[in-house]
């Protein structure tokens, strides 16, 4: 199919990015591409300049810092995600669940920071990044500002990067002896998921963040216990959208359903 | 620099190099198969799914129409015509043949190089990885039995001349 006329940069730095960000209107940045240039041949979005990301280095670069934090570049691809030992060391379960996004090809291309800004509901990382308590960086023309994940997420395909800015680098904490887990129903295998929910244990407690049943991640706090987690999401009283996969009912009882698997999941690997 | 609508960019395909112009809004699945004549990559269904259109790109695995050209400005790409580029076949090609992994044969391309892919970076794949490597490649044909025998027996070396 053949795109709408577009514009087209390369910078070689993150300020040039951000420059180029800024002073053209409806530029938005070009990552790995797995969900722009589609949205782009159907006509949803028309972005009038592309700021291609590839030669900024920095930007794919997965560390652990000083402090047993976890850095991952915005650039950084879900294929690095999955065989990246830091990855292994400090947030393993991050490793299991990019393994599960899409496939092969998508996987090689597809990135940390797309994922995360592009905010589909029904995307795996956000919920991921809500439960372990990550933070997001993001570069302007003023510098650097940090954002939580609790507070990065704010509507249907909207997060806090604003026009002009680019979110480079998403921190996890230090696990610090506390478990994560990962649960979904997908639409077949690694398909898109019907409901998913992340879950992150620490001395018993469990941080539960939700995703596809709200237009942003739906965090809650329980006893990590099965029927405390399950009572946790009924008193969230979720509102999930219905359609052709699954009805609101429905995705409400797997949300109970998932969060448990989640936070068992997240127990195990405490 | 300033945002560009085309731009002239420098592509290695099977071993050779080409330079071209290119509108910024060229798939790289279109500048393969219009620019350069290289029609055994194929455009299936031209959202992603199907991966009829995979190439690899630096030694990765990818859709070719969700690639625009200009990304692939610098790159290495191999297609499907690189595997019998000496003008005999690949053993992915030849297994495909001797176990029947393809009947319309409009995936095969794809599925080829997504097989390729695994064996370039995984010489014993169990039958789970198998699958799981080409899991983004659609076959309405085959029921995909006959093509994970072939990738495995293309694995193991058990290939007919």
């Amino acid at each position: 199919m053949l795109l709408s006329e577009v514009g087209y940069a390369r910078p070689a730095s993150v300020d040039e990015a951000v420059r180029l960000l800024a002073e053209n209107d409806g530029a938005r940045p070009l990552a790995g591409g797995q969900t722009i240039v589609n949205v782009m041949k159907a006509r949803a979005a028309s972005p009038d300049v592309l700021v291609d990301l590839a030669d900024l280095e920095d930007l794919r670069a997965i560390a652990k810092t000083g402090d047993g934090a976890l850095e991952l570049g915005a650039m950084a691809t879900y294929s690095q995600v999955v065989t990246s030992p830091d990855v292994k060391d400090v947030r393993p379960m991050l490793a299991e669940v990019a393994a599960q996004i899409a496939d092969v090809q998508v996987r090689n291309r597809g990135t940390v920071g797309g994922n995360i800004c592009s905010n589909d509901p029904t995307n795996h990382l956000p919920p991921v990044m809500v439960a372990a308590g990550a933070t997001m960086t993001i570069a302007g023309r003023d510098g650097e500002r940090e954002v939580s994940a609790e507070e990065f997420f704010l509507g249907v395909y909207m997060t806090a990067v604003g026009p002009g800015e680019l979110l480079t680098k998403v921190t996890l904490p230090a696990r610090d002896g506390a478990g994560d887990g990962f649960a979904a129903i997908t639409i077949g295998a690694d398909g898109t998921c019907i409901v998913n929910a992340a879950a992150t244990v620490s001395g018993g407690e469990a941080r539960v963040a939700l995703g596809c049943v709200s237009a942003t991640p739906v965090l809650l706090t329980a006893a990590a216990e099965d029927e405390a987690v399950r009572e946790a999401v009924g008193a969230a009283a979720i509102e999930p959208p219905s359609d052709v996969h699954g009805s609101a009912d429905y995705r409400r009882h797997l949300a109970a359903v998932v969060a448990a698997r989640a936070v068992a999941d997240a127990k195990e690997g405490s | 620099m300033e945002p560009v609508t085309s731009k002239t960019i420098t592509v290695t395909v099977n071993g050779a190099s080409y330079e071209r112009e290119v509108d910024a809004r060229r798939l790289l699945v279109h500048f393969i198969r219009d620019e350069l004549d290289l029609t055994g990559t194929h455009i299936g269904c031209d959202t992603g799914n199907c991966g009829a259109c995979t190439v690899i790109v630096d030694g990765l695995a990818v859709k070719s129409c969700m690639l625009l050209a200009v990304q692939a400005d610098g790159a290495s790409v191999e297609t499907v015509e690189s595997l019998a580029a000496g003008g005999e076949l690949h053993p992915l090609q030849r297994s495909f043949s001797a176990h029947h992994a393809l009947q319309c044969g409009y995936c095969t391309p794809g599925m080829l190089m997504s097989a390729k892919h695994l064996l370039d970076n995984n010489s014993e794949p169990t039958e789970n990885e198998i699958r799981r490597a080409i899991q983004g490649n659609i076959c309405r044909c085959t029921g995909y039995v006959n093509i994970v025998e072939a990738i495995d027996a293309a694995a193991r070396g058990e290939v007919p001349a």
